[in-house]
């Protein structure tokens, strides 16, 4: 238990850590920025096909990662849950 | 000897901090010239195909493995749709295929790296339908059979199953993004320089900004992988996890 939290701990240091050493960096990591790097190296290259669907807005792709993230979370709480039940009794 | 290891990871360091623009680890929709699209796509359908029939093998074997694969889905889907700050200043993620892996061997991974990669593309027009077979061969092929090796080689060379677990699912996740610029560099090719040059651009972006994520994809999977040893070890054992020394 106690290398589990301090495992977590250095996983949560390596997320916040980077926020402090860069602090004016924007963060972003769009997919709009590939298109410039594409863009420098063939200027004439046209993307020939589009997202059937694209999120509306920033908040409502977000909502979806959200719900990406909640669904596989809740999985995994349901197993842990399910296996610690089932070990006591066993 | 010493101090020059200091100064080289200090150097590293430094240059880990200059500021680069980096994007979604996916390659964006129509972003691949047709005939990439397609070659990539041809490539990476049979290991799937494989892969389904790996995933039924196993069931059929073992079911009381049937939680530990949505646990391996799971656990795919949670770390795929983090994105998390790294020291370049920009935001990526993880790809969570290394638990499976170790778990259900790598073709089985390719099977559902491949569904995470659909959701993301039909659901969050992250990644794409055309460049799906792309983005299937480096996450979902490429990366799982990475952390298949490394697993296997660090049990056979004597590591501990915890370090064995890390060193796979850290260069699995690493693996994937140098993939992703090869595929990019191959596709766009720069004016000067060709492959080599646009390779260099590519994996400056993506595998700089992955190194942290993918220390972070490795401990949480250890995390994951303690937990079972601890409450599933039939199963770990049943699917032969272990190496023959560690199974007694």
């Amino acid at each position: 238990m106690k290398r589990t939290l301090l495992l977590l701990a250095i996983v949560v240091l390596l997320a916040i850590i980077p926020l402090f050493i860069q602090k004016g960096a924007e963060f972003g990591g769009a997919d709009g920025e590939a298109e410039a790097a594409i863009g420098e190296i063939n200027k004439d290259y046209e993307p020939w096909f589009e997202s059937l669907w694209e999120p509306p807005s920033g908040e409502i792709e977000s909502l979806l990662f959200v719900l990406q993230a909640a669904i596989g979370a809740g999985f995994i709480g349901y197993f842990i849950g399910y296996m610690r039940g089932k070990h006591k009794e066993g | 000897m010493k101090l020059s290891w200091w100064k080289c990871s200090y150097f590293l360091v430094a240059y880990l901090m200059v500021p680069k623009q980096a994007f979604a680890m996916h390659i964006m929709e129509g972003f691949l010239p047709i005939e990439w699209a397609i070659f990539w796509w041809v490539i990476s359908i049979p290991f799937i195909v494989l892969g389904l029939r790996s995933i039924r093998k196993t069931i059929e074997a073992n079911p009381e493995t049937k939680m530990m694969l949505g646990l391996s889905g799971a656990f795919a889907f949670v770390l795929s749709a983090l994105k998390i700050p790294s020291v370049t200043g920009s935001c990526s993620h993880p790809t969570g295929v290394g638990l499976g892996t170790v778990l259900f061997g790598p073709l089985a991974m390719s099977v559902i790296g491949t569904i995470v990669l659909l959701f993301q593309s039909l659901l969050l027009a992250h990644g794409g339908l055309t460049t799906l077979g792309a983005n299937a061969f480096s996450m979902a092929i490429v990366g799982p059979f990475i952390v298949y090796f490394v697993f296997k080689g660090a049990q056979k060379i004597g590591l501990s199953f915890s370090l064995a677990v890390f060193f796979a699912a850290m260069l699995g996740d690493l693996g994937t993004y140098v993939v992703t610029s090869v595929q990019l560099a191959l596709a766009f090719p720069s004016e000067v320089g060709g492959f080599a040059a646009s390779f260099t651009k590519f994996a400056g972006i993506f595998a700089l900004t992955q190194i942290p994520l993918a220390i972070s994809e490795g401990i949480l999977t250890v995390i994951v992988m303690n937990f079972l040893k601890k409450y599933n070890i039939s199963e770990l054992k049943a699917l032969r996890v272990f190496s023959a020394k560690e199974a007694h």
